[in-house]
């Protein structure tokens, strides 16, 4: 017998996917961006997923990541649309695998050094670190002018992608929508993978890891690199989407918003975070469409889901989860 | 550079120590004694601008607003403990996170739309207003200087209340073991709410006191937040001690960095090259400082 969370799960895909198809079929262009913003941010918050949700990371500075991402698209568009060479000569590309490839070497590489520093610490600490580290490339970003300070960053063009037309919505969806399956395809390798069952086990009991010969730390932070590493795509898709990388993506209130999706879904759980950006974007546009004030009731809800739903949208519909 | 230049520099840094600590010893306070992380700490503040503000121009007396910040914001975060915070002493802290970030989003949009998008003002008092003259020959606020004055009084009355007193007493016992006090008949519900309200009240303090420096607006309270985080993580969380040093060290290096890192640059780069820099680091000095510290000492200055 399939397992009810496999159906919902497969119901979920299937929606994803069939909305913006119907929505262009009947000539509503803006459902398909939706249905794009939904995509990316659920690709985010599954590689935030694999830190918190496998490894019992509340990392509170993924923002960070999702910042950098959009502003290596960024600045690399905008170099290669004023031939202007960068640093140490290298040329800027317009082309999304290229981005893409630099994105995530970025974030990995900014990542090594934060998660060093944040892994030394836990609980309480580990939280606040993890934001003031995410709060130093934020007020970096907006006091360095050369890449547009306050202001962020704006693309002239959505970047290319070999033999696609991304200026299309449809298209443009279906890049984000075919990598998300492929991350959720990298945290259910790792969640099945030797290497996952050490991150779960080190969130679980780290001294009974360390007595079996795996050091903990450094499960946790290549754990740390893959997550920020699969955000900062995200973040790269995102100034995309956009045409636009703002010193938004890396407030403080972006990495909430992360955690939110995880836990409007359900933490720890494949589907989890896709379940979260449904009902997050749902929320932000039924709600937002009523009243501006849609924030207000988005804390309400949230709070009823803290304190009294605590599987999540997945929780209700599906039971507990069957892995810890 | 001028000596009072310099000198103003230092107090200015010493005010935001100062204001910093009010913030951060409700905050370690709290974690101390409940174990609970509250984001929300930064809505207390706006809570006691806003209260300051409205009676102040309500009534004409800032006085009379200060009162009413000290009580809007101790009766908001009792209301706050008593309906949500107690549900979430026995959860994680990514609920408490959570749940916290849950109630700024209520009182930064329910206040956005009570006062609505435009900042409120709030005059110095008249008696604070005015300058005193530094050694060196520069001018001071004096109402700055009152704020650094109200700091040190109140580091100092919360340390006769904590070490001093019954409910200090009780509160020391309860960062301790808090089993261990509910099971010698202290009543621990009613303690948490004090301690709450308590911690509230001082944001709230720094809320109406700030208040007149800059505009009173809703998300005011999120920068300082996020500084008041790195106050207790840099003296360790729960201790009251740490809170002070490491509040009067962010504020100090945060104001003197601003004001030294572009001149020091100015000795080895262009002016506008050096300005900008000099800037950039500025900004995020403290939290270089911050990782810094915890690189060697992961549990904060002065680990509980």
């Amino acid at each position: 017998m399939i397992a009810r969370e496999t159906i919902i799960n497969l119901v979920l895909a299937v929606i994803l996917l069939a909305v913006p198809l119907i929505a262009m079929a009947f000539g509503e262009p803006f459902y398909v961006t939706l249905s794009t913003r939904v995509a990316i941010l659920a690709l985010a918050a599954v590689g935030l997923n694999i830190a918190l949700g496998l490894g019992g990371l509340v990392s509170f500075g993924h923002a960070a990541f999702f910042g950098i991402g959009g502003y290596a698209a960024g600045i690399l568009a905008t170099h290669a649309f004023n031939a202007e060479p960068m640093l140490f000569g290298f040329e800027g590309t317009t082309s999304m695998p290229w981005i893409w490839l630099i994105a995530l070497t970025v974030c990995g590489l900014v990542a090594l050094p934060i998660g060093a520093i944040s892994l030394r610490t836990s609980g309480v600490y580990f939280i606040m670190i993890t934001l003031a580290f995410a709060q130093m490339i934020y007020y970096f970003a907006i006091s360095w002018p050369a890449y547009g300070g306050e202001d962020g960053l704006s693309l002239s063009v959505r970047n290319s992608f070999p033999l696609i037309n991304t200026a299309k919505p449809l298209p443009f969806f279906l890049i984000c929508y075919a990598l998300l399956l492929l991350a959720m395809g990298l945290f259910a390798l790792i969640r099945g993978s030797r290497f996952g069952a050490a991150l779960q086990t080190a969130r679980q009991n780290d001294t009974r890891l360390a007595a079996v010969g795996i050091a903990p730390f450094n499960i946790r932070l290549i754990a740390f690199i893959i997550s920020a590493m699969v955000t900062g795509l995200a973040g790269a898709l995102f100034a995309d989407l956009n045409r636009f990388a703002s010193p938004s993506m890396l407030s403080w209130h972006m990495s909430g918003e992360l955690i939110v999706l995880i836990i409007l879904g359900g933490k720890g759980r494949l589907f989890g975070p896709l379940a979260g950006a449904m009902l997050y974007v749902l929320f932000e546009y039924t709600l937002g469409g009523i009243t501006e004030r849609w924030q207000f009731f988005l804390g309400l809800i949230l709070l009823g889901v803290v304190l009294f739903a605590r599987g999540g949208l997945l929780g209700l519909l599906a039971g507990k989860a069957r892995h810890g | 550079m001028s000596t009072a230049l310099l000198i103003e520099q230092l107090l200015n840094g010493l005010q935001l120590g100062v204001m910093l600590f009010l913030m951060a010893a409700g905050l370690t306070l709290i974690f101390g004694v409940m174990g609970l992380i509250n984001l929300a700490h930064g809505s207390l503040y706006m809570i006691g601008a806003f209260a300051c503000a409205v009676v102040a121009s309500a009534t004409g007396s800032f006085w009379l607003g200060l009162i009413a910040s000290l009580a809007a914001a101790a009766a908001a975060g009792a209301i706050m403990e008593v309906v949500v915070i107690r549900r979430l002493y026995d959860r994680d802290h990514l609920d408490q996170v959570l749940a916290t970030f849950a109630l700024i989003l209520i009182f930064s949009e329910g206040s956005r739309w009570i006062f609505g998008s435009f900042p409120l003002y709030l005059d110095i008092p008249p008696l604070l207003q005015g300058a005193v003259s530094l050694p060196g020959g520069g001018q001071y606020q004096l109402y700055r200087l009152a704020i650094i004055a109200v700091g040190v009084a109140v580091a100092l009355g919360l340390y006769l209340l904590i070490s001093r007193t019954r409910l200090g007493m009780r509160i020391r016992a309860g960062e301790s073991d808090r089993e261990m006090i509910a099971a010698l008949g202290i009543d621990i519900q009613t303690l948490y709410t004090i301690v709450f309200a308590l911690g509230a009240a001082l944001a709230g303090l720094a809320g109406a006191l700030v208040g007149a420096l800059q505009s009173v607006q809703v998300g005011m309270g999120e920068p300082v937040l996020i500084l008041a985080f790195v106050v207790i993580v840099i003296g360790g969380i729960g201790s009251i001690k740490g809170a002070l040093i490491g509040a009067i060290l962010v504020g100090l290096i945060d104001t003197m960095g601003r004001f030294l890192l572009p001149k020091t640059l100015a000795l080895i780069l262009p002016a506008a090259q050096a300005g900008m820099v000099g800037g950039a680091l500025a900004s995020m000095l403290i939290y270089i400082v911050m990782a810094l510290i915890l690189a060697f000492r992961p549990r904060g200055l002065f680990a509980a």
